[in-house]
């Protein structure tokens, strides 16, 4: 398994990059951490004319934090974004889903920005850039673009990213007051494909009440659905932090859901584990919120 | 139209070296097959079993994973770097008091792992020993070897620390 020939391109500023990109067009792809494209070209699954290699540009490595929430820019490596304290504390849900991103292995190489503009409906930060209502900035020789994640992701492996463009960097708003995250996902084995996942972020209002219940799903269809599952909260005086509450949103879930079989679960199974896992995460989502509301400090002083 | 051929200088474990390798060439097969260095072995050639781990600017990644290209200037520590025959380094000499290896296939990929991992976290747990090699396969031991050559190696770093 060698990938086939091709003609590869290491350009030492952003401007260079993206006039061969715009040479190239369509037979080019970016090549960031490769941790997706070198499996493709290897199993020859992609064959690419030309491979845009963007690793020296060391000024898109960035993680940032501003009022907006965290910038992450196309060479950040997941476990830069996983380390990232600031990261953390603004949006707690990056971290807890970057450590079921593959192994620290991968971690170390593939990049965050790169498994979004892969945009496998298996991938956790393509589920959490959903569920976040997060954006993709797109840069090419003739300008820039912000792409909310809604319209990026538009089928498996396939994104609103057009030839010429290149992902420039993830936007990940930051958590709102009184609000709590969770990622919970079955995997064969810690660091697999998820046979299913469920991102939730639960925000309570001043009274403690679900003010928003939401979640996101990876392997559960083409794209990293989003669900609102607000009017299926437990009720005022119900324990937010006990899955048993969320029951009802859990079920509803598999009204809402089409998984596939595959090799790993039957549609069924996928279903099962989608109302199981949406009632746990939605749960400890809940409880997070109420620990932040409780607590003068954000929730993230409590987890950081 | 002929292949792009391209210069990639890598430092592999202390020494330099130039090559001109096709832009496709993997890392993994620069190092087997234009430096000669067979220690790191491919296994399934898609970042899944982990046999061809390095470490490339002594973080441990897929060197299947990596294009040579893409490695040029850096440094990459492989098996044949960690220890010699005559002095095992401390992940080696515990994987050969624990028995756990059997073909020894995946073991160059879990000895680059497990260094990498105890530089980061010296004194693992048996559970943190396990998560830190579930990306490297094994089909003959079982794991069971292998974890305890994890905690062992932590084991003889600290050992060799006090008494060197």
């Amino acid at each position: 398994m060698k990938p086939s020939p091709f003609t590869y391109h290491r350009p030492e500023t952003l401007e260079e990059a993206l006039a061969t990109l715009a040479d190239v067009g369509g037979d080019g792809k970016v090549l960031a951490g490769g941790q997706s494209l070198l499996p493709l070209l290897s199993m020859r699954l992609a064959a690419p004319a030309h491979l845009v290699d963007i690793g020296r540009l060391r000024g898109l490595a960035h993680v940032t934090r501003d009022d907006g929430g965290v910038r992450v820019g196309a060479l950040a490596r997941h476990a830069e974004v996983e380390r990232d304290a600031g990261a953390a504390a603004a949006q707690p849900l990056l971290r807890r889903a970057l450590r079921l991103v593959a192994h620290p292995t991968i971690r170390n190489r593939g990049t965050t920005v790169g498994s979004i503009a892969h945009a496998d409906p298996s991938g956790e930060m393509t589920a959490v850039l959903a569920l976040l209502r997060g954006s993709v900035v797109l840069a090419s020789a003739s300008g820039r673009r912000e792409v909310a994640a809604a319209d990026f992701f538009v089928g498996p492996l396939e994104s609103a990213l057009r030839p010429g463009e290149l992902a420039l960097e993830a936007r990940f708003p930051a958590a709102p007051a009184r609000s709590g995250s969770a990622f919970v996902e079955l995997a064969r084995r810690h660091g697999d494909y998820a046979v299913c996942g469920v991102g939730a972020v639960v925000v309570l209002d001043e009274r403690g009440a679900v003010a928003s219940a939401r979640t996101s799903y990876v392997s559960m269809g083409p794209v990293p659905e989003v669900l609102d599952l607000t009017a299926d909260a437990p009720p005022s005086g119900a324990d937010l932090a006990d899955s048993a509450a969320w029951r009802a949103a859990g079920a509803r879930t598999a009204a809402l859901l089409e998984p596939d079989a595959d090799i790993h679960a039957t549609a069924d199974y996928r279903r099962h584990l989608g109302r199981v896992l949406t009632a746990r995460a939605l749960a400890e989502a809940a409880g997070r919120a109420r620990a932040a509301a409780r607590a003068p400090e954000p929730e993230e002083a409590l987890r950081a | 139209m002929p292949e792009q051929v391209l210069p990639v200088a890598l430092t592999v474990n202390g020494a330099a070296h130039r090559v001109q390798v096709p832009s496709r060439r993997l890392l993994s097969d620069c190092l087997r097959h234009d430096l000669r260095l067979t220690g790191t072995h491919v296994g399934c050639e898609h970042g899944v079993c982990g046999a061809c781990t390095v470490l490339l600017d002594g973080v441990p990644v897929r060197s299947c994973l990596v294009l040579a290209a893409s490695a040029d200037g850096a440094e990459v520590t492989t098996v044949e770097g960690l220890g010699t025959e005559e002095a095992l380094s401390p992940e080696q000499q515990a994987f050969r008091e624990c028995h756990a290896l059997q073909c020894g296939f995946c073991t160059p990929g879990f000895l680059t792992t497990v260094r990498a991992y105890l530089d980061d976290h010296p004194d693992p747990t048996e559970e943190e020993a396990r998560e830190a090699v579930a990306g490297n396969l094994c089909r003959c031991t079982g794991y069971q070897g292998i974890v305890r050559a994890v905690l062992r190696a932590a084991e003889i770093r600290r050992e060799r620390e006090v008494a060197p």
